[in-house]
């Protein structure tokens, strides 16, 4: 099957910078959206399933004895000040101002190991306070959810320091706005993700104890089947 | 950044092993997704057997109750994983660029990524037979038969870190089969002049990057639980196994649209050529494929209706059910539309197509009987559901898939099957499918239960199995045949010609085998079926049809060079997987395996990132 006639197969030459493409868009940047989109279906399923176990766990620590509000609304603040400075590294990009790019750069790695570095940091205090990874629903959950999220951060971070090193490398146009802007559409995604679990684990979740009477999901059923008797 | 590039030197051949195990071609990496497919299908077949064979006859001891159990969930998962999503994707990568118009995919070595991943994950799968540890807790593998305490051995994880590995390379395919669908298109290509196959794989790619992400993390759930201790599933912490339950169907109901799309276009493509006819009302097939792919994720929990989620949840469901088989019988209409009137050739590919709609729609009736729940009371987890689903995947896909090879064999082969040969293999196919899979519909509403290794006399069950087990056998007959087709005539059949059915589509315009680049001439497209266009006006003016060769030097155009860092990357991924499985009494030594896998993966990645697409070193290498 498909035996091109490989004896003819052209001689090849550096292909042009960028294609042409039917949209408009490059390959590279509609690829970016379309695996965003998948990542939401990613951590929408992780964070459906924090939500069904909310309140369910049945030996503590809970949320309420262990979550620090203050302390993540710091890190939270970082990690947002660190989509600032992306956006700036992508202005500059676009500008062709190389050293700016990599000060820019520079700083958004700063701002998202800094995240990292506190996200690291509660980890080990729950674990000291005595919630580990099997203890209960919620340390399964919050631990997965939370702890994916620090993937893709870290995955982030190591995508910039390969911008920087290139742009040090490269006085001369590289990486492209383009590279640029495509790093910055994820880093972006990965903050408001943050920004989700933020409110959902903390500012609202962040308060729960022990279960209540009655299972969340029966209440909630039959909170809808009260809207149809 | 450490340079990675020049360990052993860009491959520059394109014959031989290295050069399959280095392409990028879309054309050979469609074949390579072929051969594999057609391999794991008569994997998945045997196992089949040896279930037909336990079956025959009553209080039958040819296997135990647990070999028997790691029968039919390796059949299901071999055959939904890793023969017809292949097969899908054989299609896709073949067809796709071909006929819109394309040189290559978006991403070439992507696309070789994907299916180097998809192998390595098929065979870390069945590796497991290797050490007598196959995963037995069904295709669906319910929570909590799937805990810890439930399912001893590394049977279960074998399962869900292979299943892993599949979900990367099926969504790295997804997501490239989309960029080059919108971005790739030739001049004049508008959507809606897009062939219907081209349509549904894009619907289906997009079902594809949006599914996979649930069972993806129902799969990091079950790992987390069955390694670390997690309590996901865990009712004694107050886990819910209704909750595997929502996240596999939300997952697995698109997956049975993603299993049967591309069969539909591929059947949309065929019945037109072959009655001589314009796909009848080709807007309401592709909008009807839109919709089915939308409304398929407003159906899953009729996979749930013995649960007890309550009665509006099972009257919500039944009636969403029932309302996506109305775009899919829109379609059938169409296809008995497009036939109506038309001057019918009946050669294998249009006989198979012609399958394809009779036994869907056999299907899809059974299909809506189960939709009501309260009957579906009455089928649930009976020989009536094997049935229905074995009409859907088999009558459906299969035959569909089987259409597609027949049809594009000779453009894929340069060479004519034999027709006698495959109508031979279409209709002992036919007969063996309907007397495999007809008779369960009696023994299930019979009450024969689904995955039982046996069973009593005296039930009136042995009749309709013994046909069921000769059905079988009848099949087995007809892919001999088939399989006899295929390589006689590869060695000894007729010289196919470019355009053997006078075919609508771009595909046909070009010499059989394509070349490398595809197009010399990328063509322009005034309309929908763009080469019977062409071919109608070259007859008006009295003209042949000329070659883009004709105008263009091949010579000049420049194509992706071979490069065999995907293949690097794809064995760190199936590496990183396979960490997690040993078993060696210590648990800690799985995360430094597992991590030396993760590494192998980035320098794969750096190593593909820092080479161009084209080698430089071939512009003046010994290709002419």
């Amino acid at each position: 099957m498909a035996h091109a006639d490989t004896s003819h197969a052209p001689p090849a030459h550096p292909p042009a910078h960028e294609e042409e493409t039917t949209t408009g868009i490059n390959h590279r940047k509609l690829l970016m959206w379309v695996f965003l989109g998948s990542d939401c279906l990613f951590f929408g399923s992780l964070i459906a399933t924090y939500m069904v176990y909310r309140g369910q766990s049945i030996v503590g620590p809970y949320p309420r004895d262990i979550i620090d509000v203050p302390i993540t609304t710091i890190s939270t603040f970082v990690l947002l000040m660190s989509s600032f400075a992306m956006v700036m590294g992508v202005a500059a990009a676009r500008n062709g101002n190389q050293k700016r790019l990599i000060q820019w750069l520079l700083f958004t790695i700063i701002l998202g190991a800094i995240f990292i570095g506190f996200q690291v940091y509660e980890f080990n205090l729950f674990r000291v306070e005595g919630l580990r990874y099997e203890t209960n629903l919620f340390s399964s959950t919050f631990f997965t959810l939370t702890g994916f999220h620090g993937a893709h951060v870290t995955l982030g971070l190591f995508w910039l320091v390969c911008l920087v090193v290139i742009a040090a490398r490269n006085p001369a146009g590289r990486p492209s706005g383009l590279d640029v802007d495509i790093a910055g559409l994820y880093w972006h995604f990965v903050d408001i993700v943050w920004i989700v679990i933020f409110t959902l684990l903390y500012l609202i979740g962040g308060f729960d104890g022990p279960p209540e009477a009655g299972h969340a999901a029966v209440q909630g059923w039959n909170w809808v089947a009260g809207l149809f008797s | 950044m450490v340079t990675i590039t020049g360990v052993i030197p860009r491959p520059t051949t394109y014959t031989g092993l290295w050069s399959w195990l280095t392409t990028v071609d879309h054309k050979r990496i469609g074949a390579l997704y072929g051969f594999s497919a057609f391999f794991f299908f008569i994997v998945g077949g045997i196992e089949a057997g040896i279930m037909r064979v336990q079956l025959a006859t009553s209080d039958n001891s040819v296997v135990s109750a647990d070999w028997f159990n790691a029968m039919f969930t390796m059949h299901g998962t071999t055959m939904i994983f890793m023969v017809i999503m292949p097969f899908g994707a054989t299609f896709f990568n073949f067809l796709v660029p071909l006929m819109i118009g394309a040189r290559d995919v978006a991403f070439p070595r992507l696309n070789a990524f994907s299916y180097w991943t998809f192998l390595f994950g098929a065979l870390l799968m069945h590796s497991g037979f290797l050490i007598g540890q196959v995963p037995d807790a069904g295709w669906f593998s319910y929570a909590n038969l799937t805990a810890a305490p439930f399912s001893e051995g590394k049977g279960l994880d074998f399962w869900a870190l292979s299943l892993q590995v599949l979900g990367v390379a099926s969504l790295a395919a997804g997501f490239n089969f989309i960029v080059t669908i919108i971005n790739m298109r030739a001049p004049g290509m508008s959507l809606m002049r897009m062939p219907v196959f081209v349509w549904m794989t894009l619907v289906t790619s997009i079902l594809l990057v949006l599914a996979f992400p649930i069972i993806t993390v129902a799969l990091i759930e079950l790992t987390a639980d069955r390694q670390f201790g997690a309590n996901f599933f865990n009712t004694a912490a107050g886990g819910d196994p209704i909750l595997w339950q929502h996240l596999f169907w939300l997952f697995g109901h698109p997956e049975v649209y993603i299993l049967i799309l591309p069969a539909m276009g591929v059947v949309s493509e065929i019945i037109p050529t072959f009655s001589r006819k314009p796909l009848f009302g080709y807007p309401v097939v592709v909008f009807s494929g839109v919709v089915i792919a939308i409304m398929s994720w407003a159906v899953w929990s009729h996979h749930m209706f013995t649960v007890g989620l309550g009665p509006i949840a099972n009257s919500v469901f039944t009636i969403t059910t029932m309302l996506i088989a109305v775009p899919t019988g829109v379609k059938i209409f169409n296809w008995v539309g497009t036939m109506w009137n038309g001057s019918i050739d009946l050669k294998t590919p249009m006989l198979m197509a012609i399958g394809f709609v009779a036994l869907f729609v056999v299907g899809g009736l059974s299909g809506v009987s189960h939709a009501v729940s309260p009957s579906d009371f009455q089928q649930q987890d009976t020989y009536y559901i094997v049935a229905h689903i074995h009409y859907v995947l088999f009558g459906g896909a299969i035959f569909g898939i089987f259409s597609g090879i027949y049809y594009w064999y000779p453009k894929m082969t340069g060479k004519m099957y034999h027709e006698t040969l495959g109508k031979v293999h279409f209709w002992l196919m036919f007969v063996g499918m309907n007397l495999t899979f007809f008779p369960m519909h009696y023994a299930g509403l019979n009450g024969m239960p689904r995955r039982i290794y046996t069973y009593a006399e005296g039930f009136g069950w042995e009749g309709m199995n013994l046909l069921a087990t000769i059905g079988y056998f009848v099949i087995v007959i007809s892919l001999l045949v088939f399989i006899h087709n295929f390589f006689r005539s590869i060695k000894r059949g007729e010289p196919a010609g470019n355009d053997p059915w006078d075919a609508p589509t771009l595909e046909w315009s070009i010499s059989s085998p394509p070349p490398a680049y595809n197009f010399a001439e990328i063509p322009v497209v005034r309309g929908q079926d763009p080469f019977w266009i062409t071919k109608r006006e070259a007859a008006a003016r009295g003209e042949p049809i000329t070659q883009g060769e004709a105008h263009v030097d091949p010579s000049t155009i420049h194509m992706p060079s071979p490069s065999y860092w995907p293949l690097v990357a794809s064995f760190g991924v199936v590496w990183l997987a396979g960490g997690f499985l040993i078993d060696v009494g210590w648990d800690y030594i799985r995360f430094p395996v597992a991590i030396v896998g993760g590494l192998i993966t980035i320098i794969g990645v750096i190593g593909w990132s820092n080479e161009p697409a084209t080698a430089e070193h071939h512009a003046t290498g010994e290709h002419h």
